[in-house]
């Protein structure tokens, strides 16, 4: 009896043994050790057909196989025959430049929450067929219906992110939790501030208490003087710079954007990030394919890629921003999956806010109070130009006077 | 004793010019092969930048990319310069400095400028061929104009475009420092105009053209500007290593700044050697 329960059970077990993989395979494509698929998508249909997808993504921001992370793109070749030229950029705007200059038609994009809504309002988007991206109602709730895009019909979530104060603990004198510490005299020249207007204006509204999406050229000018009394104690505008500022312990505050954050404090650990009680900037860069694209079909097959767990895994683990699919975060480390700085509370983020498009006049006058605030106090920009420009005719006469008396004399002769 | 000071002086200057020159090469060298991506501190010893370099696509394909471009544009740019020299060189005294002037413009004129109307231009051909091939009053056999011409193509005219100007600056005043008279002394003994070109005034602009051809190809290398606005989707190096800007520059780039850095030393070493030698031997010869 003993012997046949012993057999009964050893037979269970290499049944269900067996059984496992042969499920496992029954749903998922294995492309390679680190990205499985859905099996439940028809990958392969545009197999041998040709088709090229032009992706224009940020710089550094997708898994390319460098530091031993996987080549997220070229498993996409490998899995659909689909030929993938993949491209990068630097800045909402210089992408908003390209497609607008008619110079390029590109398949998949990921512009900025902002940069959503203005393209939306230009009628620059092409609407998406949710039938293609099943993947897509993994996206957290909390991340759809964002204001840039309230019907989600042109973009889904790639990544997303706060900004937040970084902080060198050796060199505060206690943990800041509002934006106050940034306009604090006694750590002047050694706070670092943002370099571009948008994120500038933000902290500086926030601190205010008021939106950082103006709606008066008047707010906008509240703000700048917020920004011109805070320039005195900048040791310097800095974007990237950020990295090496503070983890060389250069700086003892800088407001920066929450992945980023995370991987300054991995190496220095004198570092602290802090999203302050006054509320901040709610980032999102999402998937958005043109209304120019000539493989939509194929485009959102890519985003659907995208949105499968495994891939999204990679890319997050890579890029170090934070991932929208929940299935992602569950497969994330216990100690990221909950770290307030990667993943901050539902209360945290309720008193967050998005950039949005603003008007042109507000833009405008933005614009102006920041190269304003840029060279205020730094007395008597004004002659340069006057001066050169006397300079270069003073040059140019001379050279034609040199010129009369050289042929003169060569006359004489 | 006064001259000693002063030679010691002069050594400095040179010492300095030399190290402003030099020294910021020298650091990413060295950065090159740190152990971090820190931009300042140096960590330790490595080779993992060169080894990941290589196994990174997107760096590697816009390097072909631009090698590509670098040695097509250059080759075309320098036989259409030296051609256009040779041309200007047999007209008149007056039509040859307008046209000279006229050829120094995009020279001189910020590169931004050459970029956007370039791109302009290939926008307006693009709407021109889109209106052409979609007007029902023409045959369709002559509807063939390509409409989606920006890419590899664009690239290449802009390329060319901005490479002539230089050839032609350094391809004229040879020429026109040349003595006419080996010219007429070669026809005069008897060879055809044809053959006189090609075994007496070819030979002659060879060291001009030469180099030409190696100014075309480093700006073409090192341009942003112009490629930026007329590649379509494609990317080349400079562009490649400018999106990387938002997060940290790679130590990637370090590595495959000082690659080209050794590589192109090389080249300079090996042709002044060979110059030298030839040198040589012509002295000897007499």
């Amino acid at each position: 009896m003993k012997r046949l329960t012993c057999l009964l059970l050893s037979l269970l077990l290499a049944v269900g043994a067996a059984a496992l993989p042969v499920a496992a395979e029954e749903d998922t494509i294995v492309i390679n050790e680190d990205i499985s698929v859905s099996a439940n998508y028809d990958w392969t249909r545009f197999k041998d057909k040709g088709v090229k997808l032009n992706v224009y993504n940020w710089g550094l921001y997708i898994s390319d196989g460098s530091d031993e992370s996987v080549n997220v793109v070229e498993a996409f070749e490998q899995l659909t025959g689909i030929d993938v030229n993949y491209t990068t950029y630097d800045t909402n705007e210089s992408l908003y430049a390209k497609m607008k200059g008619g110079g390029a038609n590109y398949d998949i994009i990921v512009p900025s929450d902002y940069m959503i809504g203005k393209m939306i309002a230009e009628d620059m988007l092409a609407p998406l067929d949710y039938s293609n991206i099943p993947n897509a109602q993994m996206i957290g709730e909390q991340y759809r219906h964002q204001s840039y895009d309230p019907q989600d019909a042109y973009s889904v979530p790639y990544t997303w992110g706060v900004v937040g104060i970084v902080y060198n603990k050796t060199m505060v004198e206690e943990e800041p939790d509002s934006w106050n510490v940034m306009w604090d005299e006694r750590y002047t020249n050694s706070i670092l501030m943002f370099n571009n207007s948008r994120d500038a204006f933000a902290i500086a509204a926030r601190k205010l208490g008021m939106s950082m999406n103006p709606k008066i050229v008047e707010e906008v000018n509240i703000i700048a003087e917020e920004l011109k009394k805070q320039k005195l104690l900048v040791q310097a505008y800095v974007m990237d710079e950020i990295f090496d500022k503070m983890g060389g312990g250069e700086a003892a505050l800088a407001p920066y954007y929450a992945g980023d954050a995370l991987v300054m404090m991995e190496e220095n650990e004198d570092l602290g990030f802090v999203i302050p009680k006054e509320g901040t900037n709610f980032f999102v860069d999402a998937l958005c394919i043109p209304k120019t694209s000539q493989n939509k079909e194929a485009a959102e097959m890519f985003i659907n890629f995208l949105c499968e767990p495994d891939v999204g895994l990679a890319n997050c683990e890579f890029i170090g921003y934070s991932t929208p699919l929940d299935s992602v975060r569950e497969m994330l480390p216990e100690e990221l999956a909950n770290n307030p700085i990667a993943y901050p509370s539902a209360e945290v983020l309720a008193n967050t806010e998005a950039f949005t498009v603003l008007p042109d006049e507000i833009n405008a006058a933005m614009d102006a109070a920041w190269s304003d605030m840029k060279s205020y106090d730094e007395e008597g920009g004004g002659w340069v130009v006057p001066v050169f420009l006397i300079l270069a005719l003073a040059m140019t006469c001379f050279n034609v006077w040199r010129r009369r008396r050289r042929k003169k004399r060569r006359e004489m002769y | 004793m006064k001259s000693t000071h002063l030679r010691g002086l002069q050594k400095a200057y040179v010492c300095l010019i030399f190290s402003f020159l030099y020294i910021p090469i020298a650091v990413m060298i060295a950065f090159s092969f740190n152990e971090s991506k820190s931009r300042t501190v140096f960590t330790g010893f490595t080779l993992k930048w060169y080894k990941s370099l290589f196994q990174n696509s997107m760096i590697l394909d816009a390097l072909m990319l631009s090698l590509f471009v670098a040695i097509v544009a250059a080759t075309v740019a320098t036989l259409i310069g030296v051609m256009a020299s040779i041309g200007i060189n047999s007209m008149g005294k007056r039509m040859q400095s307008a046209i000279n002037t006229i050829s120094y413009m995009p020279v001189v004129n910020p590169e931004i400028i050459t970029g956007v109307s370039l791109m302009l231009l290939f926008v307006v051909y693009v709407n021109f061929a889109h209106w052409f091939n979609s007007q029902p009053a023409i045959p369709e056999f002559l509807q063939i104009l390509p409409e989606n011409i920006f890419g590899l193509g664009t690239l290449l005219i802009a390329h060319i475009t901005f490479c002539v100007p230089y050839v032609i600056f350094n391809v004229s005043p040879k020429l026109r420092q040349m003595d006419v008279r080996l010219y007429e002394a070669a026809l005069d003994l008897g060879c055809s105009p044809k053959q006189a070109f090609f075994k007496v005034i070819l030979p002659e602009l060879t060291p001009a053209i030469l180099s030409a051809f190696l100014i075309c190809l480093t700006y073409s290398i090192d341009d942003f500007m112009i490629s930026y606005f007329s590649s379509g989707t494609m990317q080349t190096l400079p562009i490649a290593i400018y999106s990387m800007t938002r997060k940290k520059v790679s130590p990637e780039i370090n590595a495959l700044s000082t690659i080209m850095f050794v590589v192109i030393l090389v080249i300079i070493l090996v042709s002044n050697y060979v110059e030298g030698r030839s040198y040589r031997r012509a002295r000897e010869k007499r």
